[in-house]
């Protein structure tokens, strides 16, 4: 392959398209709604009405509204289309004429929509996931040959220092940064590993850019591969995202065939090829170092950090290990260069962030917005605001974050700003609750699920988890005292400073969060007898 | 640390079909060059054609990978998706994800419970049905998310999740019903 050749197959790619386009959703959400029937109608329709050389059919990753799938988008009219059915689908061939469709029409230009700023999720619902060609019409690997040719391994990591660019799985730690210091490291043997464990329940944005546009990956852990040296990548997919994995596997080979994976990538001397493992359902392995210790066929245990991966990681080697939506995001900077992304988002945290909005709010999907877009802006305007009653608050970073409640609402998504609210921006989950939500079952319900995944490697973590479920337990069936509610505070900081890796010391979040500003709810909850008294106390 | 004292397994019981499954295990064994760092996949491969990881299986996969048992069965516990036990002919899985939690997959959970009189982790007496939940399955767009057989179906209520088991439990023979 050289870039003339993949010039001519954008080219070929580009000129391929048909009059009127008519993309479903293939993503899992949709399939799940019955995306594949839906499908299945309309291509009989289309070919017993002998249409198949105007209009194409395609497969393409979501749409975003996965709330209300199955959803279709048509070309060139661009209207959208949601709940379709097999019976109202052949309807929307008709539309494409101008006639009215029976499936019911989604307002594209809805806050949800409109508000929308599609960097990572560029060609997710726009392009075939399954075909290589599709990501090559729109520019795919562009980027990489660019970088080939043109940076210096140096010049490249200096291109992601400067668009300001900090990682997306939850910790916010400068991707520029990181990358040199794997880079400097010596060594000729180093790996890249991309974290696709996307363990917090309730958030799906990796799992969509998986299905949706895995090329877009593999570019950005192969321009990774070259700036810091490494010539072997892994991917690290949980088992539970089956689609991703089959996608993902496809899309490999199709990269290997073309020869922009594998070796002498573009004639360049560059070789780099990337393996995929498979998760097999344990949190803490989206930790660096479990993962790591998974990746080499051993229990997910972590180890004590330093020294850190970029350092010594996958047996022994330096490693970058990076999140799926930080390598989805190396191509686009690449493309338009650092100062472009900079500019977007705010001073501290550069460009978007791609959210998985669901709970009790009317719109669920998929969302990407710049940073220091308002949370009101994000569950009122966009999400539509709490299908019943009000909105009381907003969970994000999972078992590891905190809630934000209504009151903050103005504050702008960032990473620093939601760390001063006690939580923290995480990897993109964001459940929107209702005044029926009870604040303290919630901090229940994420204290078993860190004391079921806590790996019991540590004893503050192992055993501190368990009494704070019980305890919190005890609040909930009404039976704890004042004193308990003392023994809880004392032991959220006791296991947040002792544990040894990030799932123990942040396990106390949502615990912290909830007291910090539902306090009455848990003193409402406290043994009747001692009701009384804390009005006392705290009046 | 039943596992290690199991009695002979039943693998014998059914010689033929027990040897199409070991050659594919073979086949990935192979695949992999007998490395021990892939014991992860092929534990997921054993699983995948023998149903769960019974002693036979980690013994021999412990042999072919030239790793103690010790290991082999330390990684086999450690990870929730891999089964030490057969589970039934039909697998429940209710999504407890904090996306179907708040949606109330909780209710789904435990009326599926009463329905069938088990609790989540258990069989039914009659081997037809597994009640498990999970963790997130990605499907928090549609929650709260019921998987029945590897399908996942999205907005699920009790009465829905409990009609699809019940269904798949006493096949419906064909005319009967809508
Ligand atoms: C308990 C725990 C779970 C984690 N889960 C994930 C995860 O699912 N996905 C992820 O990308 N990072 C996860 N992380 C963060 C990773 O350890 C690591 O920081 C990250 O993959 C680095 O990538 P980034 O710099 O691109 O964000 C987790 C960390 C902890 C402590
Ligand atoms: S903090 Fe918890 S999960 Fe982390 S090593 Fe200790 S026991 Fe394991
Ligand atoms: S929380 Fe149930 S699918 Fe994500």
């Amino acid at each position: 392959m050289d870039i003339s050749e993949l010039y001519r197959l954008a080219e070929r790619g580009r000129s391929r398209r048909k009059p009127f386009r008519i993309r479903c959703c293939m993503a899992a959400g949709c399939q799940s709604s019955g995306a594949i029937a839906v499908k299945q109608v309309l291509a009989d329709a289309l070919s017993a009405a002998g249409l198949n050389d105007k209009v194409e059919l395609c497969s393409v990753g979501c749409l975003r509204f996965c709330g209300h799938g199955p959803m279709i988008a048509t070309d060139p009219d661009e209207a959208l289309y949601e709940r379709v059915t097999p019976e109202n689908a052949c309807s929307i061939l008709g539309a494409l004429n101008g006639e009215s469709s029976m499936a019911p029409r989604c307002d594209g230009n809805q806050p949800f929509f409109a508000d929308q700023l599609p960097i990572v999720l560029e060609n997710s619902g726009q392009i075939d996931p399954s075909r290589i060609e599709d990501y090559i019409a729109v520019g795919g690997y562009e980027s990489l040959y660019q970088v080939l040719y043109d940076l210096t391994p140096a010049e490249t990591v200096a291109a992601i220092t400067q668009s300001g660019l900090r990682g997306r799985g939850g910790g916010g730690y400068p991707t520029g940064l990181k990358w040199s210091t794997v880079a400097k490291m010596s060594g000729d043997q180093k790996y890249v590993i991309c974290n696709a464990d996307e363990g917090d329940p309730g958030a799906f944005m990796d799992r969509s850019v998986l299905e949706s546009d895995p090329h877009r990956v593999l570019e950005g852990m192969a321009i990774s591969g070259y700036a810091i040296g490494a010539s072997h990548g892994f991917i690290y997919v949980r088992a539970e995202y089956p689609l991703a994995i089959q996608r993902l596997q496809k899309a490999i080979q199709q990269a290997k065939r073309y020869g922009l994976l594998g070796s002498q990538i573009f004639d360049a001397g560059f070789d780099f090829k990337i393996d995929i493992r498979i998760g097999a359902g344990a949190f803490v392995c989206g930790e660096e170092t479990a993962l790591i210790h998974s990746i080499e066929g051993r229990r997910g245990n972590p180890r004590p950090r330093p020294p850190y991966p970029a350092e010594s990681g996958l047996w022994g080697c330096p490693t970058l290990i990076n999140n799926v939506e930080t390598f989805a995001n190396i191509t686009p900077i690449i493309r338009n260069g650092p100062d472009w992304f900079r500019n977007i988002g705010t001073a501290g945290s550069a460009g978007t962030k791609v959210f998985a909005l669901t709970g009790k709010v009317q719109n669920t999907g998929l969302i990407e917005v710049p940073m220091g877009t308002t949370l009101r802006r994000i569950v009122e305007a966009m999400g539509g605001g709490v299908t019943e009653g009000r909105v009381k608050a907003v969970q994000t970073g999972g078992p590891s974050g905190g809630c934000i409640p209504a009151q903050f609402f103005d504050t702008p998504v960032d990473y620093e700003s939601l760390q001063k609210l006690g939580t923290i921006m995480g990897s993109g989950g964001m459940i929107v609750m209702d005044d029926n939500t009870s604040m303290v079952e919630i901090a229940q319900f994420y204290m078993e699920f860190c004391r079921e995944e806590s790996c019991g490697k540590c004893v503050p973590c192992r055993a501190g988890t368990v009494q704070l479920h019980e305890l919190l337990s005890k609040i909930v069936n009404h039976q704890a005292t004042v004193v308990d509610l003392e023994h809880l505070e004392a032991l959220c900081q006791m296991v947040q400073e002792m544990s040894l890796c990030g799932l123990g010391q942040s396990a106390p979040n949502p615990v912290l969060s909830t007291l910090r500003y539902f306090r009455d709810e848990y003193l409402a909850r406290l043994k009747p007898s001692m009701l009384e008294e804390v009005g006392h106390h705290v009046r | 640390m039943t596992l290690l004292n199991h009695s002979p397994s039943r693998i014998k019981s059914n010689q033929d079909q027990c040897d199409l499954r070991y050659k594919t295990l073979d086949i990935t064994l192979k695949r992999n060059r007998h490395q021990p760092d892939a014991l992860i996949e092929v534990l997921h491969k054993a699983q995948e054609s023998f149903g769960y990881l019974e002693e036979g299986v980690l013994r021999y996969i412990a042999r072919q990978l030239k790793l103690p048992l010790s290991r082999v069965y330390g990684v086999a516990s450690f990870y929730h998706l891999f089964n030490l036990e057969p589970s039934g002919a039909h697998r429940c899985i209710v999504c407890l994800g904090t996306a179907c939690y708040v949606k109330g997959a909780g209710q789904i959970l435990e009326q599926l419970e009463t329905t069938l009189q088990v609790k989540v982790g258990e069989t039914t007496p009659d081997g037809q049905i597994s009640l498990l939940s999970a963790r997130c399955l990605g499907a928090c767009g549609i929650a709260p998310a019921v998987v029945l057989d590897d399908v996942v179906s999205g907005q699920q209520t009790a009465e829905s999740a409990i009609h699809a088991v019940q269904s798949v439990r006493t096949p419906v023979v064909a005319g009967q019903g809508d």
